[in-house]
């Protein structure tokens, strides 16, 4: 079993301003960041209406039921989805096989230029994630796990 | 797999509720639900049939506190326990940091508490993990019914490798919360011991 995932400040920042820029440029109404296991990452637009925990861990429940599908017609990963509803569409790609990129969007946009303006987010995202990555095994930042005490998780349940 | 979030100070564990179908793991969600103030808990979503039978999962985010300044979240799911989802339990499964086994007590559902048990401990090695290291509790449940196996047998049959046990009644909610607490505390001392 590796160790956790981890995202470091300055990393998240980068990745927050990628996905600003995207909701920008694919006139998309919200971006969303998701980790392969339903762990909300980032987000970008208008996400004040939006349970975005919920949103979170059932998009990464359809991405891994389609990798299941995936399997079993020998494909590999389907690396986009796309749902089309009556004003809210959503884009989903997986980002350097790490995280889950969702746009949503509406009449204001189109699924062409979501897809055109998604690779090259997702590009840049895939490479930050590889940075957070080399950082996490190098361990160059100072981790809060050997800063926990026992008493400090004991504590945590003391009702 | 953890998350740890040193922008947004946070620490995101996965708990699996595991067991055989209708062992009460939805009850347990249901119980935490409803005991746990709206501050620390977000929606429970299940993903169910037409007979409130777990189609997919159940999802129920949980926030436990601070640790040294970072938040601690749980993600709880739940498994369909009927034995043809199985293809749908091994995508739970992955990413997990803790397992809670759902043992339904009665005495007929035994063979069905193995068969599951044995199930558990199979999808888990096919995703890279090992039972015997994951945090792991068992929660012997439906203590109430007078049908229910005798502790010593259920024990004996489900738990040869002594982990942290629990008898509960998760309709009334006896024992459910010390099940959540004992696997959420093995999970972050797990996560202190790897680093």
């Amino acid at each position: 079993m590796s160790g956790p995932d981890v995202m470091f400040h300055e990393e998240q920042q980068q990745i927050s301003m990628v996905c600003a820029r995207l909701q920008r440029d694919a006139n998309a109404k919200a971006v969303l960041l998701i980790g392969r296991d339903g762990q909300p990452i980032a987000e970008a637009g208008d996400v004040d209406e939006l349970d975005v925990t919920s949103l979170s861990s059932l998009t990464a429940g359809n991405v891994a039921a389609t990798g299941g599908i995936s399997k079993i017609l020998r494909e590999k990963d389907f690396t986009s989805q796309f749902h089309e509803g009556e004003k809210t569409h959503v884009h989903i790609t997986l980002v350097g096989g790490r995280a889950i990129l969702v746009v949503l969007f509406d009449e204001r946009s189109s699924l062409g230029l979501v897809r055109l303006r998604v690779k090259k987010s997702s590009d840049e995202m895939a490479r930050l994630f590889e940075q957070v990555a080399k950082k996490a095994a190098a361990k160059s930042q100072p981790s809060i796990l050997t800063e926990i005490t026992d008493s400090d998780i004991d504590n945590l349940f003391n009702d | 797999m953890s998350f740890i979030n040193y922008s947004s100070r946070e620490i995101n564990c996965k708990l699996v509720y595991y067991g055989p179908g209708l062992c009460g793991k939805t009850t347990n969600l249901q119980y935490i639900y409803a005991k746990t103030s709206p501050d620390a808990k977000g929606k429970m979503i299940s993903l169910a049939t037409e007979t409130e039978r777990t189609l997919f999962f159940d999802f129920l985010p949980l926030s436990l506190g601070e640790i040294r300044g970072f938040k601690t979240r749980f993600h709880l799911y739940t498994v369909p326990g009927q034995v043809f989802y199985d293809a749908s339990r091994k995508l739970i499964l992955k990413g997990v940091d803790g397992v809670v086994f759902v043992a339904d007590s009665q005495i007929e559902r035994m063979e069905a508490n193995i068969e599951s048990l044995d199930n558990l401990r199979l999808n888990l090695t096919e995703q890279g993990y090992d039972l015997d290291k994951l945090p792991y509790v068992i929660q012997y449940n439906k203590r109430d019914l007078p049908n229910a196996a005798p502790l010593d047998q259920l024990r004996n049959v489900l738990n040869p490798t002594k982990v942290q046990e629990f008898e509960a009644c998760a309709t009334s909610g006896v024992g459910v919360f010390d099940t959540l607490k004992a696997v959420a505390k093995s999970v972050l001392t797990e996560l202190k011991r790897g680093s």
